[in-house]
């Protein structure tokens, strides 16, 4: 029987039973509003108040720092327009941000810019990683936030986040990070990085979909997103999702406390991936090799789309993703491929792979003997491949 | 996403390859908009008896050159001719909004083609196939 392999974890990731079982009763019998003063609800609170606890814990914070919110987009845009207006206030109205942000951060950016804020955005050079001079370089009078991913979607690589959290402090400038991919996947301090806000999302890490949290410095004082009730300390409002809520606490606490063991084992499905798919004639890694996600491949073929490569591996039971034009819905690629230089033909040939504990060296060694013969199939017919073989040729 | 007919047209393309010695050859698209279609055709007394295709691109790309070449093959030119992508996107039993440029793609490769014969026959294609489409994510069917 043809397996199927989720290869698509930085996408989303399976909820897991444990978080499940957790989660269940307050999907159940424990209905209760948190905010109501019944034991019913008394309960719904407590429950909500360990998950702060858990996720605090989970990223060195305190948990009156931590703010549940519907998602890592909804954190991302609270921290960067909430920061934007209570700097602007006082005269500072220019951001500095990279060039390969989620979209959940650069459409923020696009909003405020139209709102007379100024962007800056760094390279991330072919290794895609900010350098650190260029980052002090930008800062100026009037910076009123640094907004960096802590490691990117598509090509994995992890930014020097201490270093940037250092030089952000030693400026007086805030600093927020998108952590979407990183919590749960790599070891996080907020107080140690220097971190003011930092974003994350449930579902990144095998809880629920539709709960996030934004982390915030004690003292940092922003304008709220979503204006309502008194719930999260009156600075989010909406009835707490304490089902989503428990469920991110079980599903980070765990990602945290198994982290090292599987680690090792995601580095190691990694780089047999890497090492075999990019003995491929014209492939290859995209991203910094050492600097990035333990569950993090992604590659790119000469002579070959993306969204073909996905839908053949597809058919033989491989779940993965592309950054490619047909795959993006608009006629060009990921802004993340042309951020590290590459060529639109070039990145319309990509493909990530990204896994979780689920995935084994079997599911590996699986993809390696699927893929060289889907690219060859595809490069047999196109005619892309044709012209860089003659080109090779010197015809 | 796609129809059956997409997938099965994917998975199975029809005429892939090429036609050494074509009468008629014709290419469209281009590596940077993440598409090139290159069709290949064998006419004798204005009947397409051989046609055959090589395609960069997605899914859809794929499979509306293989449905095209098999709409054309074996017909007169004048068939080939009167070709419009919406036919090949009938025939897929319909493409997603976004990818209606590929059918677009498909159309304007075989007509370069035929423009390619009449060319190579001493003939102006002009009058009867007209301008060439120069980018084809300019036309309205792109978008």
């Amino acid at each position: 029987m043809q397996p199927f392999i989720y290869a698509d974890n930085a996408a989303t990731t399976a909820l897991s039973k444990v978080v499940l079982d957790e989660m269940m009763p307050y999907l159940t019998n424990e209905y209760g509003n948190a905010s109501s003063l019944y034991d019913l609800g008394n309960r719904s609170k407590a429950a909500v108040n360990i998950a702060r606890q858990r996720v605090a814990a989970a990223i060195g914070a305190m948990d009156k720092e931590i703010y549940f919110t519907a998602g890592g987009s909804e954190s991302d845009n609270w921290a960067i327009k909430g920061v934007a207006e209570a700097m602007a206030k006082k005269g500072k109205k220019h951001i500095i941000s990279t060039a390969f942000e989620h979209h959940a951060v650069l459409h923020c950016l696009e909003r405020l810019e139209k709102n007379g804020f100024e962007v800056t955005l760094l390279p991330v050079h072919e290794n895609g990683i900010i350098r650190l001079d260029e980052l002090e370089e930008a800062i100026r009078e009037d910076t009123a936030l640094v907004t960096i991913m802590y490691a990117n979607n598509e090509i994995g690589t992890i930014q020097p986040v201490k270093e940037i959290g250092e030089i952000c402090k030693k400026h007086g400038v805030i600093f927020h990070t998108d952590a979407v991919q990183a919590v749960g996947n790599v070891a996080i301090d907020v107080k140690d990085c220097s971190i003011d806000l930092l974003s994350m999302s449930a579902h990144k890490f095998h809880g629920p979909k539709g709960v996030g949290a934004l982390y915030m410095r004690r003292g940092l004082v922003i304008p709220n997103l979503i204006d309502g009730g008194a719930q999260e300390k009156g600075r989010r409002a909406g009835t707490e999702n304490t089902a989503g809520i428990v469920g991110m606490g079980k599903a980070i606490e765990l990602a945290v406390s198994t982290m090292q063991q599987r680690n090792e084992k995601l580095i190691q499905i990694r780089d047999k991936i890497i090492d075999g798919a990019t003995k491929i004639e014209r492939s290859r890694l995209n991203g910094d090799r050492v600097h990035r996600l333990p569950g993090n491949v992604s590659l790119c073929f000469e002579g070959v789309e993306g969204e073909s490569l996905l839908l053949m591996l597809d058919l033989k039971g491989v779940a993965a993703s592309s950054g490619s034009a047909c795959t993006s819905g608009s006629l060009d690629p990921s802004h993340v491929l042309l951020s590290i230089g590459l060529k639109h033909e070039i990145a319309h040939g990509s493909l990530r792979l990204s896994f979780s504990d689920d995935n084994t060296l079997e599911d590996a060694d699986y993809i390696l003997s699927v893929l060289p013969p889907i690219i060859e199939r595809l490069r047999a017919m196109s005619p892309l491949w044709d012209k860089i073989k003659s080109e090779e040729k010197g015809e | 996403m796609y129809t059956e007919q997409v997938m099965e047209h994917f998975t199975n393309p029809r005429n892939v390859g090429e036609i050494e010695n074509a009468d008629g050859v014709g290419e469209v698209g281009n590596a940077k908009c993440g598409d090139i279609m290159k069709i290949f055709l064998k006419i004798e007394n204005g009947i397409i008896t051989d046609v055959k295709f090589k395609t960069y691109g997605c899914a859809s790309a794929i499979a509306t050159s293989s449905i095209a070449t098999e709409m054309i093959k074996g017909q007169p030119i004048d068939k080939a001719i009167e070709l419009s992508n919406k036919a090949v996107v009938e025939a897929l039993g319909g493409l997603p909004p976004h990818k209606i440029h590929c059918s677009v793609l498909a159309e304007q490769a075989i007509k370069a083609a035929l423009r390619d014969y009449y060319t190579k026959q001493g003939i102006d294609p002009v009058p009867i196939l007209g301008e060439p489409c120069h980018d084809c994510h300019d036309c309205e069917g792109c978008h």
